[in-house]
């Protein structure tokens, strides 16, 4: 059988092995990922993606530190039963600014994708103090505690110069107000056109609920924007996809 | 290439380590024409369905598969399957929903899926406000601050109450007391008590009587006279056993120093109008409906 006759040779020679099952894998690996960042459709065009308010951002930061993505996926998947009940599915271009995503694997929890706007502020904190009050099957541990943790925009601008440099747009404008526009956002009696101009459809109101800004604040502000960007009346999905 | 192997007469692979020797024995057939097969699958597999990326995109395959148009054709043929269904409950007039035996079973059944998703949060999955006291009305009961009948409950679905989301979400701020210092703690403690009596708990009388007059310039105008409440402004009754935020004398007296607000998201433009009929016929029939 000619060439076949020879695979005794690779088989003999671990060295010889090795080298040729890296190379097969490095081709099968680059076919796969590589056109993900030549393709035009990749990631498609939307119209209102925006990348997080600080606020918001820092709220993302509490909800990765505190392992939500363990339990809740963040990625409605193109099935009826899905749609029907989180709502339309996830587009790729909803987790662009996120790094890492928060698509998650299990869902021991529900889907988070389109969270936004489901249930009011005070059900979430509610909800967090303990979850077994408005869920009473939940296995979900209690936060309390982020009610008693204050929170300030100190290294806000530190978090969104990292972000940038791993390609988030967010402009020096943006970083420069960021101090300002992190407590704006829980203040609707102050001063947010700038934070409302740099940040489209933010939510300004004061989440927890307390006088004081803390991590319930972030967190909450964070959950209530999750999946409400993306104006679905103007989206038509591409037959192809 | 392999020497015979002298008990067996079997090829062996020439080696030998410590006098162990390896049959050189063909792969087992079944094994090796499935192997195959599956080598010509993923050939036939990459003609009919989405596979290879090349430069302007990754080839479509002949059956034209997409999960997208596989999700869309799914959601409208259940759509078409019900429409004639949500084409029913829209014309039927609301209240005589229940009157048509399989209309009824249809909306129910629906409504129920769509409590589920949408209402389950705070309703519980029972529909029973999670516990008393929790905030979360019980929609089983026969109280309703805002009305019972089917047509009130979609007014209510529909627009919510207290949202600034829709103007006509049902609205009304019942004044805080005690925070606002529109009655002292004496007061309150008289009008409290006052409340106990006419709910069927234990009081003081004398606090309850002095109460009595507390209420009847205070709270009558929207709880009514007699404590018996109003749906029209969305004032419940106090004189039975049915609470939403608790009745016993601290939570009655909580309630009064600092009024409760709480809201429910109108559901316009979340569910269609024939869907809110479906959960509004649900949420009818579970026990309270009027």
């Amino acid at each position: 059988m000619g060439i076949l006759d020879h695979h005794k040779k690779i088989e003999t020679h671990a060295t010889l092995l090795l080298v040729l099952s890296f190379l097969v894998v490095t081709i099968g690996g680059l076919v796969q990922i590589v056109p993900l960042f030549y393709l035009e459709n990749t990631i498609e065009e939307v119209e209102g993606m925006r990348p997080y308010s600080p606020l918001e951002l820092a709220g993302r930061e509490i909800y990765v530190r505190e392992g939500c993505y363990v339990c809740h996926s963040q990625m409605v998947r193109p099935m009826r039963d899905e749609v029907e009940r989180y709502g339309h599915y996830s587009l790729a271009a909803e987790s662009m600014y996120d790094h890492p995503f928060q698509w998650g694997s299990k869902r021991t929890g529900p889907d988070l994708a389109r969270l936004g706007g489901r249930y009011s502020d005070e059900w979430h904190v509610a909800h967090l103090i303990n979850p077994r009050d408005v869920v009473p099957e939940s296995v979900m541990p209690p936060y309390a505690y982020l009610l008693d943790r204050p929170i300030t925009g100190e290294y806000i601008q530190d978090l969104m110069s990292t972000y940038r440099m791993v390609g988030v747009p967010y402009t020096d404008e943006m970083i420069e107000a960021a101090p300002e526009d992190f407590v704006a956002q829980v203040d609707p009696f102050g001063d947010t056109d700038g934070l409302l101009e740099r940040y489209h459809s933010a939510q300004v109101r004061n989440f927890d609920g307390q006088e004081e800004l803390t991590e319930m604040d972030a967190l909450i502000s964070y959950m209530q924007m999750i999946g409400t960007l993306v104006d679905f009346s103007t989206f038509e999905a591409e037959a192809s996809r | 290439m392999a020497a015979p192997n002298s008990k067996h007469d079997r090829p062996t692979t020439g080696h030998s380590w410590d006098g162990i020797e390896e049959f050189d024995n063909p792969l087992p057939r079944w094994w090796l024409w499935i192997f195959y097969a599956t080598i010509i699958w993923s050939v036939v597999y990459w003609i009919l369905f989405p596979a290879w990326p090349l430069i302007n995109g990754a080839t479509a395959g002949v059956l034209g598969y997409s999960s997208r148009q596989d999700v869309e054709a799914e959601m409208v043929a259940v759509d078409d399957a019900n429409a004639v269904w949500y084409q029913r409950l829209l014309d039927t007039n609301l209240n005589d929903i229940a009157e048509d035996p399989e209309l009824q079973r249809f909306a129910v059944n629906a409504g129920a899926a769509i409590f589920r998703a949408q209402c389950s949060q705070c309703h519980g999955a029972g529909a029973d406000g999670l516990r008393p006291g929790s905030g979360f009305p019980n929609l089983l009961d026969d109280e309703w601050m805002w009305g019972g009948t089917t047509e009130d409950i979609v007014q209510t679905v529909t627009y919510g109450i207290r949202n600034e989301d829709f103007p006509d979400a049902r609205y009304s701020e019942m004044p805080s007391f005690g925070r606002d210092g529109l009655l002292t703690d004496e007061e309150i403690t008289q009008v409290v008590n006052h409340v106990l009596n006419i709910s069927g708990q234990a009081h003081d009388a004398a606090l309850a009587e002095a109460g009595a007059e507390v209420f009847d310039l205070n709270c009558s105008s929207c709880h009514g006279v007699d404590g018996g409440g109003d749906q029209f402004q969305g004032a419940p009754a106090l004189n039975n056993a049915i609470w939403l935020y608790g009745g016993s004398e601290a939570e009655i007296t909580a309630s009064v120093q600092n009024a409760h607000f709480g809201v429910m998201p109108g559901f316009a433009d979340r569910l269609s109008e024939a869907q809110i009929r479906a959960v509004a016929s649900y949420v009818h029939q579970l026990g309270g409906g009027q």
